[in-house]
C-alpha cells in the first residue's frame, strides 16, 4: 500500500519501478512461505521489562511530587502559571470570579466585544455573523460550557502563538533550525493526544492546567509549521529585490517576508485554533472544563442527541473563529471607507455600554432561557431531532453498513494486516528498508533502520504492524479524498464555498460525537476506527491540496488551456505536478492526523497500539506499556513521513 | 451606512432592555450556597458507567438540598480519580469495584485516601448472552459448551474465532486470561465503553443475532433486556490471585466507597453523609434508569428517588 501514492514517481524511472515491483512480489511470496513465524506477538495484558520500569517511574513521581526539587521549582511552577492564565480567562468569561457571583463579562459583553473586533478588522458581515453565532450557542443552552471551552482554547492558542511564531520564523529562515524543529513537530503531532494525557496528569495533575498544556502541545505544531512554510514560500525574486535595496535582515523580515507570508501564517492560526478546539474535548478526560464534559457524559448514557448538540456548539464556535481570522488575513486589501472611523467609534462606545450592562444586570450576565414568556432554548429540540435521526438511520441502514464493513474487512483490511502481522519481523524489516532505499536514499534507510529497531525494542512489534496496516489504508483513502476534493474545490469557487464549512465541521466535531452512531452502524471493528481516522484526517489533506492547486499561477494554467489541453490534462500534467509541495504536505499532515486518531480506534474495537494507549491511561499496571505504545505510534509516523518525503524529494531531483 | 444602522438598532434595543431593569448582579445571587454555610465544597468523581452516576446524583442532591454543600462532579476514569486524592481535586469515589494496587498506593503508602465502607451494592461481573439465545440454546449458559457455539459468535474482528465483547479498557477484567486458561476458541474485542456494550446487546436482541459479552450487575439495562449470565467455573477464594492464571468466574464484589483522608476526617456534614450512604441494587438500578433511559438530569432523577425514599435519606444525615 505504501507505494500506491508514489507509483507515478516510480514510473518515471522505469528501472527503479521494476525493482520495486520485484521487491513487493518477492515479499508477498516469502510472506506466504514463512507465515506465522517470528511474529513477536505479545498478549494484551502482558508487559515487558521496559514497560514495568516505566511503571516504577510513575510510582516514584506520584510519591515525590511535593518533595523533589524538579517538581517544586519546575513542573509545579509551570502548572501554577498555566493554571493562573486559564483561570483568568475563565473568570473573565465563564466562571464566577473576583468575588462576583457571575463572570466579569457576561454574555452580552462577550458578544459585543467579538462583534467589535470583527467590525474593526473584518467588516460588517463577519461582525453580524459572530453576533448571531454566539447568540445561537447561548440559545442551545450551552453558554457557560462554551465559554469554558473558549477560555481553555484562548489560553492554549495564546501560548501556542507566543511560542510558535518565533520558532516558525527561525525555522523558516534557517535550514539548520528547520532540521532540528521539524522532527520535534512531527513527534508532537504524531504523538496521539491520548498518550499525552497519562504523562501530563502525572507531571501536572488533573485539572485546567493539564488540560491547557495538552491542548497547547497539540495546537503548537501547525503554528510553527505554517509560519515556516509561509516564510519559505516567499518568491526568491522579492527577497532579492529587497536585498538589492540594502535592507537589513530585520527590515527584510518585517517588510517583505512576514507581510508576504501573512496568508499562510493565518492559515496556520486557523489550524491552531481548530486543533485546540478538537483537543479541548479530549482533555475532558482529565477534568478539563467545558463542552467536552457534556459530550463525554452523554456518551455514557448513549445520548446521541445531547452529544450532537454540544458538538454543534463546538462547530459553530470553530466556524466563527475561522471566519474571523480568515477575514483578518485579507482585510488589508480593502480600501477603508470614509465612514470607518466614526462607525468604529460609535460601536466602541456601544461595546463599552454592553460590557457595563453585562456586569450589572443579571439578564445580560447569564444567558436567558426565556424571552418574556417565550422559551428560546432550542438545545432540547436539536438534541431530540438529531437523536431521532440517528436512531432512524441505524434502524434502516445497519444491515447494509454491516455488509459494507464485512466486505471491506475481508477484501482489504484482512489481507494487508495478514501480510504485515503474520510475516516474520525480519521479512517486514527487510521490505521496509529496501523500500526506503529504493524510494529515498541511504540516509532514509539508516533512519528507517533506527525506527524498525525502536519498534522491536518497544516489545510491541505485532501491535505496531496491526496499526501500520490500518494507517496505510486510512492514509491511502485520505489522500484519495484529498486529491479529488482538493482539485474540485480549487477549480470551482462554488464547490469551495459549499465544501469548506463541512470540512471545518468534520475537523472540529469531536470524534466522540460520531462514534456512537458509527458503533451502531459498523459495530466495534477496525473498519469503524479506519473510517473515523479518515474523516478526521481528510479535511486537512483536502484543504492543503486545494490551497496548493489554487496557488498554481493562473498564467501557466491559461497557457495550457490556450495550447488546447483538456481539463483532465491540465489537472494531471500541470496543476498536480506544480502543487507537488502541497501534496507532500498533505500526505505528511494526513499521516499525522490518521495516527493521532488511531488511538480513538482503540476505543471502538480496533485494538493494537490504540488499545494499549487507552488501557495504559486507565490502568496503572499498564502505564508503561501505554507510554511505550505511544512512542511506537510516533516511530511509525516518523518512518512513514521520512519515506514519503524522501521519495518526493528524490523525484524533484530527477 | 449599513453598519451604522445596525449599530443604532442594537443600541436602541439595549437601552429598551436596560430600561426594563431586572435583577442586578449584586442583588440577585446565582450559585452561592444555601442555608448551612459550614459544608463548603465537595468534589465527587464520576466514573464512566451509569450506576456510578446514580450514586453521585443522589449524594449530590442530598448534600446540596439538605446540607447546603456545593458539589462539583468530575467525569474521570477510575485510575485518574484516584490520582485526584493525591492532588486534592477529588474528595469522594462512590463506587469502587476493587483496585488492590491503587488501594496499596494511595491508602497504605501515601495515606491520602481512606476506605469508607460498603455502598450496600453487590457487584457481579460476568459473561452474558441476549435472552433469545439462552432460550434457543439452553445449554449455552454452561461455559463447557461455549466452544461448540464459537462459530456463531464469529465477527469480522475475531479472526475466525468466536468474539467476546468487552467494554471500556479501564474496566476490571480477566477475560483475556480466561479465554487462554479455559482453552476457549475465542478472542476478546473491546467495544470501548458501556454505551457501546449496551448498543451491541440491544441490537443483538432486536435482530436476534448472536453476541457474547462482558456485563455486570447492578445495571439498569438488565430491566430493558434481561441478559442471561453464562456460568464460568465457580469462583473460589484465591483463584484470581494471579492475573495471568485466572480460570474461574468473577467473585461477587461488595462495592466500596473511598474518600480523601483529609475530607473524610473533617467535620463536614458531607463527610458524614458519604460515610452513612448505603442502598440496594434495586435502588441504584432505578435511579440509573431515570438517568440513562428517561434522560432526567442528575437533580431530577435524584429528587424522584429521594421523595419516595425520605426515610432512607434521613438515616444517612441524622
Amino acid at each position: 500500500m505504501t507505494v500506491l501514492p508514489l507509483s507515478r514517481a516510480a514510473v518515471t524511472k522505469p528501472g527503479r519501478g521494476r525493482i520495486i515491483a520485484a521487491v513487493l512480489v518477492a515479499f508477498v511470496v516469502l510472506a506466504a512461505v514463512f507465515r506465522g513465524r517470528d511474529t513477536l506477538g505479545l498478549v494484551p495484558s502482558d508487559t515487558t521489562a521496559l514497560h514495568r520500569r516505566l511503571n516504577d517511574l510513575n510510582h516514584w513521581v506520584s510519591s515525590n511530587r511535593n518533595e523533589s526539587p524538579i517538581f517544586l521549582y519546575f513542573f509545579n511552577e509551570i502548572r501554577a502559571f498555566v493554571d493562573a492564565l486559564t483561570t483568568l480567562f475563565q473568570n473573565l468569561i465563564s466562571q464566577p470570579g473576583f468575588g462576583r457571583p457571575v463572570p466579569v463579562i457576561g454574555w452580552l459583553g462577550v458578544v459585543a466585544i467579538f462583534a467589535l473586533v470583527a467590525l474593526a478588522f473584518a467588516g460588517v458581515r463577519v461582525a453580524l455573523l459572530l453576533a448571531v453565532g454566539f447568540v445561537f450557542i447561548g440559545m442551545q443552552g450551552l453558554w457557560e460550557e462554551s465559554m469554558d471551552t473558549l477560555a481553555l482554547t484562548l489560553s492554549a492558542v495564546l501560548l501556542a502563538l507566543v511560542i510558535g511564531i518565533p520558532l516558525g520564523i527561525w525555522a523558516g529562515l534557517n535550514d539548520r533550525a528547520s532540521a532540528v524543529v521539524t522532527p520535534v513537530l512531527d513527534f508532537l503531532q504524531t504523538m496521539p493526544t491520548f498518550v499525552y494525557l497519562a504523562p501530563f496528569t502525572l507531571l501536572f495533575l488533573i485539572g485546567p492546567a493539564s488540560a491547557t498544556l495538552v491542548t497547547l502541545v497539540y495546537a503548537l505544531p501547525p503554528a510553527v509549521r505554517y509560519t515556516a512554510h509561509g516564510i519559505r514560500s516567499v518568491p526568491r525574486s522579492s527577497v532579492e529585490a529587497s536585498e538589492s535595496l540594502g535592507s537589513t535582515s530585520f527590515q527584510r523580515l518585517t517588510g517583505v517576508l512576514l507581510p508576504m507570508s501573512r496568508r499562510t501564517i493565518v492559515l496556520g492560526l486557523n489550524q491552531t485554533i481548530m486543533a485546540a478546539l478538537s483537543m479541548a474535548t479530549v482533555a475532558a478526560l482529565i477534568d478539563a472544563p467545558g463542552l467536552g464534559k457534556t459530550i463525554l457524559k452523554s456518551l455514557q448514557t448513549l445520548d446521541v442527541g445531547v452529544s450532537f448538540n454540544a458538538g454543534l456548539a463546538i462547530v459553530v464556535m470553530a466556524i466563527l473563529l475561522d471566519r474571523l481570522t480568515t477575514a483578518i488575513s485579507r482585510s488589508k486589501t480593502r480600501r477603508p471607507s470614509r465612514l470607518r472611523l466614526p462607525v468604529l467609534a460609535v460601536s466602541g462606545v456601544l461595546t463599552v455600554f454592553a460590557v457595563y450592562l453585562s456586569r450589572t444586570y443579571l439578564w445580560a450576565a447569564e444567558f436567558p432561557t426565556t424571552l418574556g414568556a417565550t422559551d428560546i432554548n432550542i438545545g432540547n429540540d436539536i438534541a431530540r431531532i438529531s437523536g431521532n435521526a440517528a436512531e432512524w438511520v441505524t434502524l434502516h441502514f445497519s444491515d447494509l453498513t454491516g455488509q459494507l464493513k464485512d466486505s471491506t474487512t475481508t477484501l482489504l483490511i484482512d489481507p494487508v494486516q495478514t501480510l504485515l502481522v503474520e510475516s516474520p519481523w525480519w521479512l517486514v524489516a527487510a521490505l521496509v528498508l529496501s523500500l526506503a532505499f529504493l524510494l529515498g536514499d541511504l540516509r532514509t534507510t539508516v533512519i528507517s533502520a533506527f525506527c524498525v529497531a525502536g519498534l522491536i525494542g518497544s516489545g510491541l512489534w505485532q501491535d505496531s504492524m496491526t496499526t501500520l496496516a490500518a494507517t496505510l489504508i486510512a492514509t491511502a483513502a485520505t489522500m484519495l479524498l484529498g486529491v479529488v476534493f482538493g482539485v474540485w474545490m480549487a477549480r470551482s469557487r462554488r464547490a469551495d464555498l459549499a465544501i469548506r464549512p463541512v470540512l471545518d465541521a468534520l475537523q472540529v466535531m469531536p470524534p466522540f460525537v460520531y462514534l456512537v452512531p458509527f458503533l451502531a452502524l459498523f459495530a466495534a471493528s477496525r473498519f469503524t476506527a479506519i473510517l473515523a481516522a479518515v474523516l478526521y484526517a481528510a479535511p486537512v489533506a483536502i484543504k492543503v491540496v486545494a490551497d496548493g492547486i489554487t496557488a498554481v499561477s493562473a498564467t501557466t494554467v491559461e497557457a495550457a488551456t490556450a495550447s488546447g489541453s483538456s481539463a483532465g490534462q491540465i489537472i494531471w500534467k500541470v496543476q498536480l505536478p506544480m502543487a507537488r509541495q502541497a501534496l507532500v504536505l498533505a500526505a505528511n499532515q494526513g499521516i499525522c492526523y490518521v495516527l493521532a486518531m488511531i488511538v480513538v480506534g482503540g476505543l471502538v474495537g480496533a485494538g493494537a497500539l490504540g488499545y494499549d494507549v487507552v488501557a495504559g491511561f486507565s490502568q496503572g499496571e499498564l502505564f508503561g506499556k501505554g507510554l511505550t505504545a505511544g512512542f511506537a505510534i510516533v516511530i511509525l509516523g516518523i518512518l512513514l513521513n521520512r519515506i514519503t518525503q524522501a521519495a518526493a524529494e528524490r523525484r524533484r531531483g530527477a | 451606512m449599513k453598519a451604522r444602522r445596525v449599530g443604532t438598532g442594537v443600541a436602541a434595543l439595549a437601552l429598551v432592555l436596560a430600561g426594563c431593569g431586572g435583577a442586578t448582579v449584586e442583588s440577585g445571587s446565582s450559585g452561592g450556597s444555601g442555608s448551612g454555610g459550614d459544608c463548603g465544597t465537595v468534589n465527587m468523581a464520576v466514573n464512566p458507567w451509569v450506576g456510578f452516576e446514580a450514586d453521585v446524583a443522589v449524594v449530590k442532591y442530598v448534600a446540596e438540598k439538605e446540607l447546603g454543600c456545593t458539589v462539583n462532579t468530575k467525569d474521570l476514569t477510575e485510575e485518574v480519580s484516584w490520582q485526584g486524592f493525591a492532588s486534592g481535586e477529588i474528595d469522594v469515589i462512590m463506587e469502587d469495584w476493587g483496585h488492590p494496587d491503587l488501594e496499596k498506593q494511595y491508602v497504605d503508602e501515601q495515606k491520602v485516601a481512606t476506605k469508607v465502607g460498603e455502598t450496600g451494592n453487590v457487584g457481579q461481573i460476568g459473561w452474558f448472552v441476549p435472552p433469545w439465545m439462552a432460550e434457543k440454546y439452553p445449554d449455552i449458559t454452561d461455559w463447557k459448551n461455549l466452544n461448540k457455539y464459537a462459530s456463531q459468535f464469529k465477527t469480522s474482528e475475531s479472526g475466525g474465532k468466536g468474539q467476546v465483547l468487552d467494554g471500556d479498557p479501564s474496566y476490571v477484567t480477566n477475560d483475556e486470561a480466561l479465554v487462554k486458561n479455559l482453552d476457549l476458541d475465542y478472542k476478546v474485542v473491546y467495544a470501548g465503553s458501556e454505551a457501546a456494550l449496551i448498543t451491541a446487546f440491544r441490537q443483538a436482541e432486536e435482530k436476534k443475532t448472536p453476541l457474547l459479552g462482558y456485563f455486570y450487575t447492578p445495571q439498569w439495562f438488565l430491566s430493558e433486556v434481561p441478559l442471561v449470565k453464562v456460568d464460568l467455573p465457580a469462583y473460589e477464594e484465591g483463584c484470581d490471585a494471579d492475573p495471568e492464571k485466572v480460570d474461574c468466574d468473577y467473585p461477587e464484589t461488595p462495592l466500596l466507597k473511598f474518600a480523601r483522608t483529609e475530607f473524610i476526617t473533617s467535620d463536614s456534614p458531607a463527610a458524614k453523609l458519604v460515610k452513612n450512604f448505603s442502598w440496594t441494587n434495586d435502588d441504584q438500578n432505578l435511579v440509573a434508569k431515570y438517568i440513562a433511559e428517561d434522560k432526567l438530569d442528575y437533580d431530577d432523577a435524584a429528587k424522584k428517588w429521594v421523595d419516595a425514599n425520605q426515610a432512607k435519606v434521613d438515616a444517612w444525615i441524622k
